[in-house]
C-alpha cells in the first residue's frame, strides 16, 4: 500500500523494540453503553439503519452466541474475557460528510498522518469528496482503501472508479443500504452465524468491514484495501467483511491493522467471508499487525478471527497469505472449502511470536470437488517466550477424485524459552487423493549465521538476513509493496530476540 | 452418585463380584490400586470421540459388546507356531500356561505376574497410571496375569516369544493381561509377541505393558497383532528409557475388527534412542488405531518412527503420533514418518502427526503422505511383463517393507517380513 515508503523510513529508525503504532488518537467518540446484551445488539442495528431481516439475523446470532462455550482446545492461555466489560461500538463523531479537508476532523488527519499514509493519500482517506480521483503516484498504481476506525469505516477511496467497472467497494453498512439484494444473498452462507463462539459474537455485533463484489468477466484494476485501526479504549473490534467474486472475475485484496498500545488486552474477532464463483480469483493478503503487548507480555489484542472463503465454482481459486507478526493472541484458521470442480485453494503464512506473544493459526482445506488441489506453506518463527502453533486440517471427501494436497510446515526457534507445534490432521476418504505433508523444526544454523558475521554483518542483521530467506516462499506471494512492509516488520517483531 | 458413563457399569459389576478372586487380592496395596483404578474408570468412562485423543476411534462398540472376564480357565491342547527361539511364554485368554511355556532355561527370570505378585509392589503400576487412561484404569481394576520378565545386568537375553490367544467361549470374554518388563544396565532382550484367536470370536484383549530400561539396555520388542476379525485389541504400552539405552517397537497390526496400539515412550537420559515402526494391513471392516506419544525429556536422544497403512475394502486407519521435545532436551534429534496406501475407494485414512517442541536446538521433521498405488511404478512393471495383480502386490509389498526394515533385530526383523509378505495376496 502506499503508506509503505514512509513505514519503512519509520521502520529504519527504530532502535529499540518499539511499536511505532501505538499512539492514541484524542477524539470525540460516540459509544454504546458498555456491556452485550439484546439492546446492544438493537442499538447497533439501529444506529446502522439496518433493514428489519438484518435485525433478526443478528438477534438469532446473539441467541445462539448466549448458548455457546467459549472454546478452550487451542494451544493458547488467555486470563477469561469479561464480554460484559467492553464497547460494542465505538465511532469517531462526524457531522456531515465533510466537502474539504479543512472539514475533516483534524485529528482523524493526524492518525492516517502518523500511521504513515501521505498526504494526498490522506485527503483520500478522511473522505473529501473529488480527491479520490485524483492520480496516484507516478508509476504506482493506486490502490482503492477503506478505513476503519474502531467501528465504523470513515471513508472508502477510488468507489467511482471502481464503479465504472461495476465493482462495488464500500463498507459493509454502506452495501446494506446500497445493495441489500447481495448482501442478503451471501452474508453468512460461508460462515453461518453458529459456526462457532466468536463467529456468533461477530454476527450478533459486527459493526463495519468491507464489503465487495466483482462482477463477471471484471478484473478489479487495482488493489483494494481496508486498514483496520482499533483506537478507543475497552472497545472489541468486529468487523465483518464480505468478498464476492462473480464469474471469471479476479480481485486482490488487502488488510493491514494497528491498535494504540495498552495495558488492557482487546478482542478483535471479526468475519472474513469469501466466495468465488466459476473461474474467479481472489487473492486475500493479510499484514497483522495489531500491538503485541510490551515486552512482559502486558496488553495487546487478542485476534480471534474466523476467515473462510468456498470456492463454488469451476476452476476459481482462493489464495490466502498471512504475515502475523501482531496481536498478544493470534488464533486463526483461514480456510478454502473447495466445492467446484478443479478449483484450487492456497494458504500461505508466515507467523511470528516474540515476546509472551501466543499464535495458533493455520488453514482447513476441505475437498469436495473433482481435481480440486490446495497448497498449505506455513512458516512459524517462535522467539523470546512466544509460543507458536500450526494447526491445520486437510479434508478430502470422497467425492474429490484426483484430489491433490502438498503442505510444508517449517519452525524455526529463536532462544531455548519460546516453543514451535504443529499439529496437523488429515482426513482422507477418497482413494485418488493425493495428499502430502511434511513439516520441520530447527533454529538458526550456527553455519550460516557465522558465515552472516564474517561478512560485517551485525547480529541482528544476520538473523533478519536469514528468517526473510526462512519466509521467502511466503513473502513472494504478497503483493509487492506489501512484501516490503512485510519484511521489515519480521525484523521489528524479532528485535531484542538475540544477542 | 453421578451417572455412570455407558457400558462402564458391566465392567464395574464384574469387579464388585471379582474383587476377593482376584490375584493378589489379600495383598493390601493392590487391592488399594485396584480399587482405585475402578474409581477412575468409573469417573472416566470409555473415552469418547470428544476426546482429542481418541478423535478417530469410537469405543462405543466395545463399551456396548458385554464383555465378561472369563471365570474358568480352559485346558485344551491349542496348535501352537513353531518356535522361534528356546524361551517361550504362552497366555490364554489373558492367563499365563505354563505347561505350554519354556522358561526354566532362560538367562533371565520370566514368569507369571499372577504368581510373582507379592514381590511388585514397586513396579506395577509405576508407569501406567489409571488416572490418566480409561483404558489402563480398566486394566488395573481387572487384570489377572501377565508376564514379568527381568533381564539381569550385562546379559543378553536373546529371543524371548510371548504368544496370547484367545479361546472360542461362548460369551464374548474380556481379559486385561498386564506385562512387565525390566531390563538392567547393559541388558538386551528381544521380545516377540503374537496375538491370535479364532476367527469368528468376539473377545477384547486389552493388554498394558510397563517397560522399564536401564543405562544402555537394548529391548527389541516386535508385536504381531492377528488377532481374530470379530476381535478387538486395545494395547496400551508406556516405555521409560534410560541413558544410552535404546527402546525398538515394532507393530503388525493385521487382524482385529477395532484396534489401538497406544505406545508411550520417555527418553529420560541423555542419548537414549528409540524406534517405532508399525505397519497396518487392513481389509474389509476392521478399524485400525497407532497412536504414539514420545516424550524428549533428555539432551542429545534420537528417535526415528515409520509407519505405513495399507488400507482395503471398507477399512479405516489411523495414526496419530506426538513428539514432545522438553525445554531441557537439547539436541534432539526427531523423525517421524507415517504413509498411507488406499486400495479401496471405501477406505478412510486419519492422519495426525503433532510436534510439540520446547527447545531450540533441535532437528526435528515429519512427514505424511496419502494416496493410491503410484500409476508410473505400476506401469512400469506391467510393462516388463508382469501380470497387474502380481504387479500390485509387488508394490505393496515394497511399500510395507520399508517399515520392517527399521528393525535392528534379525530375528524379529525376519518374522516380522514374513507377516507381510504376502498379506495382500491373501487379503485379495
Amino acid at each position: 500500500m502506499p503508506a509503505v515508503t514512509e513505514t519503512i523510513e519509520t521502520v529504519q529508525s527504530v532502535t529499540e523494540g518499539t511499536y511505532k503504532w501505538g499512539f492514541e488518537t484524542d477524539i470525540e467518540m460516540e459509544f454504546a453503553p458498555k456491556g452485550l446484551s439484546e439492546e446492544i445488539v438493537r442499538f447497533i442495528s439501529k444506529k446502522k439503519n439496518e433493514p428489519e431481516w438484518l435485525l433478526e439475523w443478528r438477534l438469532k446470532a446473539y441467541a445462539l452466541w448466549q448458548k455457546m462455550a467459549e472454546p478452550r482446545w487451542s494451544a493458547v492461555k488467555y486470563p477469561a474475557i469479561d464480554y460484559q466489560d467492553a464497547y460494542y461500538y465505538a465511532a469517531p463523531v462526524q457531522k456531515a460528510k465533510p466537502k474539504s479537508l479543512e472539514e475533516v476532523d483534524p485529528e482523524l488527519l493526524r492518525t492516517y498522518e502518523k500511521l504513515g499514509i501521505p498526504l494526498k493519500e490522506q485527503a483520500i482517506l478522511a473522505g473529501v469528496e473529488g480527491a479520490g480521483e485524483a492520480p496516484a503516484d507516478a508509476g504506482r498504481l493506486p490502490v482503492a482503501v477503506d478505513a476503519v476506525f474502531d467501528s465504523v469505516s470513515v471513508a472508502t477511496t477510488f468507489k467511482a472508479r471502481l464503479e465504472k467497472e461495476g465493482i462495488v467497494f464500500c463498507s459493509i453498512s454502506e452495501a446494506v443500504q446500497t445493495h441489500p439484494e447481495l448482501v442478503r444473498q451471501y452474508l453468512g452462507t460461508v460462515v453461518p452465524q453458529g459456526d462457532n463462539f466468536y463467529a456468533a459474537l461477530n454476527s450478533a455485533v459486527f459493526t463495519d468491514g468491507s464489503f465487495v463484489y466483482i462482477p463477471k468477466g471484471v478484473r478489479c484494476p487495482m488493489e483494494l484495501s481496508t486498514y483496520f485501526r482499533i483506537n478507543a479504549k475497552s472497545t472489541g473490534q468486529f468487523e465483518r467483511t464480505l468478498i464476492i467474486a462473480d464469474e471469471g472475475s479476479t480481485v486482490s485484496y488487502l488488510e493491514g491493522c494497528t491498535a494504540p498500545m495498552r495495558d488492557e488486552n482487546q478482542l478483535h474477532a471479526a468475519v472474513v467471508e469469501l466466495v468465488a464463483l466459476d473461474d474467479a480469483t481472489i487473492k486475500y493478503s493479510t499484514v497483522q499487525n495489531w500491538y503485541p503487548g510490551d515486552a512482559e507480555g502486558r496488553g495487546g489484542i487478542y485476534n480471534f478471527v474466523t476467515k473462510r472463503a468456498q470456492c463454488r465454482g469451476r476452476r476459481s481459486k482462493v489464495s490466502w497469505t498471512q504475515v502475523e507478526t501482531g496481536s498478544a493472541i493470534t488464533w486463526k484458521y483461514p480456510s478454502c472449502v473447495l466445492l467446484g470442480d478443479d478449483s484450487v485453494g492456497e494458504f500461505y503464512s508466515v507467523a511470528i511470536t516474540n515476546n509472551h506473544q501466543q499464535a495458533d493459526t493455520g488453514t482447513k482445506m476441505i475437498h469436495v470437488g473433482k481435481r480440486t488441489s490446495s497448497t498449505i506453506i506455513s512458516k512459524g518463527i517462535s522467539a523470546g517466550q512466544g509460543q507458536n502453533t500450526y494447526r491445520g486440517l486437510v479434508r478430502v471427501a470422497p467425492t474429490a477424485s484426483a484430489a491433490r494436497n502438498f503442505t510444508q510446515c517449517d519452525s524455526l526457534l529463536i532462544g531455548d524459552r519460546c516453543g514451535a507445534h504443529t499439529v496437523p490432521y488429515i482426513e482422507n476418504r477418497c482413494m485418488t487423493a493425493k495428499v502430502e505433508h511434511e513439516a520441520t523444526t530447527s533454529r538458526i544454523a550456527e553455519d550460516q549465521l557465522f558465515y552472516c558475521r564474517q561478512r560485517g554483518l551485525s547480529e541482528e542483521d544476520a538473523v533478519g538476513l536469514i528468517v526473510n530467506g526462512f519466509c521467502r516462499e511466503v513473502l513472494k506471494e504478497l503483493p509487492m509493496e506489501f512484501a516490503v512492509e512485510a519484511q521489515k516488520l519480521l525484523q521489528i517483531s524479532l528485535e531484542g530476540s538475540v544477542g | 452418585m453421578s451417572a455412570i458413563p455407558a457400558g462402564v457399569e458391566g465392567f464395574l459389576h464384574r469387579f464388585d463380584g471379582l474383587r476377593q478372586r482376584l490375584p493378589g487380592a489379600r495383598l493390601p496395596w493392590l487391592r488399594a490400586l485396584r480399587e482405585a483404578a475402578a474409581e477412575a474408570f468409573r469417573i472416566q468412562g470409555f473415552p469418547t470421540r470428544r476426546a482429542e485423543a481418541w478423535k478417530y476411534t469410537d469405543l462405543r462398540l466395545v463399551a456396548e459388546a458385554g464383555f465378561e472376564e472369563p471365570l474358568s480357565a480352559i485346558d485344551d491342547d491349542p496348535a501352537l507356531p513353531a518356535p522361534r527361539g528356546p524361551y517361550r511364554a504362552v497366555f490364554q485368554d489373558g492367563r499365563f500356561r505354563e505347561d505350554l511355556s519354556t522358561l526354566e532355561e532362560a538367562p533371565f527370570a520370566a514368569a507369571s505376574l499372577a504368581a510373582a505378585l507379592p514381590a511388585l509392589e514397586a513396579r506395577l503400576g509405576a508407569l501406567a497410571r489409571p488416572a490418566e487412561a480409561a483404558l489402563v484404569a480398566l486394566n488395573t481394576a481387572l487384570f489377572e496375569d501377565g508376564l514379568v520378565v527381568t533381564v539381569p545386568a550385562g546379559v543378553a537375553g536373546g529371543v524371548l516369544e510371548l504368544l496370547s490367544f484367545a479361546s472360542a467361549g461362548e460369551r464374548p470374554a474380556a481379559f486385561h493381561p498386564r506385562h512387565l518388563i525390566r531390563l538392567e544396565a547393559g541388558a538386551s532382550l528381544t521380545l516377540i509377541e503374537t496375538a491370535t484367536g479364532p476367527a469368528k470370536a468376539r473377545y477384547l484383549h486389552n493388554p498394558v505393558y510397563e517397560i522399564e530400561l536401564a543405562e544402555g539396555a537394548t529391548l527389541t520388542h516386535a508385536r504381531l497383532q492377528q488377532e481374530g476379525l470379530a476381535a478387538f485389541q486395545l494395547g496400551t504400552a508406556y516405555a521409560r528409557v534410560a541413558s544410552g539405552a535404546t527402546y525398538d517397537n515394532f507393530t503388525l497390526n493385521a487382524g482385529g475388527k477395532l484396534v489401538r496400539n497406544e505406545i508411550h515412550v520417555v527418553l529420560e537420559g541423555p542419548k537414549a534412542a528409540c524406534h517405532m515402526n508399525g505397519a497396518q494391513l487392513l481389509r474389509d471392516g476392521q478399524h485400525a488405531d497407532t497412536t504414539t506419544v514420545l516424550d524428549h525429556a533428555a539432551p542429545d536422544c534420537a528417535s526415528r518412527q515409520t509407519y505405513k497403512t495399507v488400507l482395503s475394502g471398507r477399512s479405516r486407519g489411523v495414526f496419530q503420533g506426538k513428539i514432545h521435545v522438553h525445554q531441557v532436551a537439547q539436541r534432539t534429534d526427531g523423525y517421524q514418518m507415517n504413509q498411507a496406501l488406499l486400495l479401496s475407494p471405501e477406505a478412510e485414512i486419519d492422519s495426525k502427526p503433532q510436534l510439540e517442541i520446547y527447545a531450540d536446538d533441535v532437528k526435528c521433521s515429519h512427514g505424511a503422505t496419502v494416496g493410491e498405488i503410484d500409476a508410473d511404478q505400476l506401469f512400469y512393471l506391467r510393462a516388463r511383463g508382469i501380470p497387474e495383480a502380481k504387479a500390485r502386490a509387488m508394490l505393496v509389498e515394497a511399500f510395507l517393507t520399508e517399515a520392517v526394515e527399521g528393525v535392528q533385530d534379525p530375528v524379529a526383523r525376519d518374522a516380522l517380513q514374513a507377516a507381510v509378505a504376502g498379506w495382500w495376496e491373501k487379503a485379495a
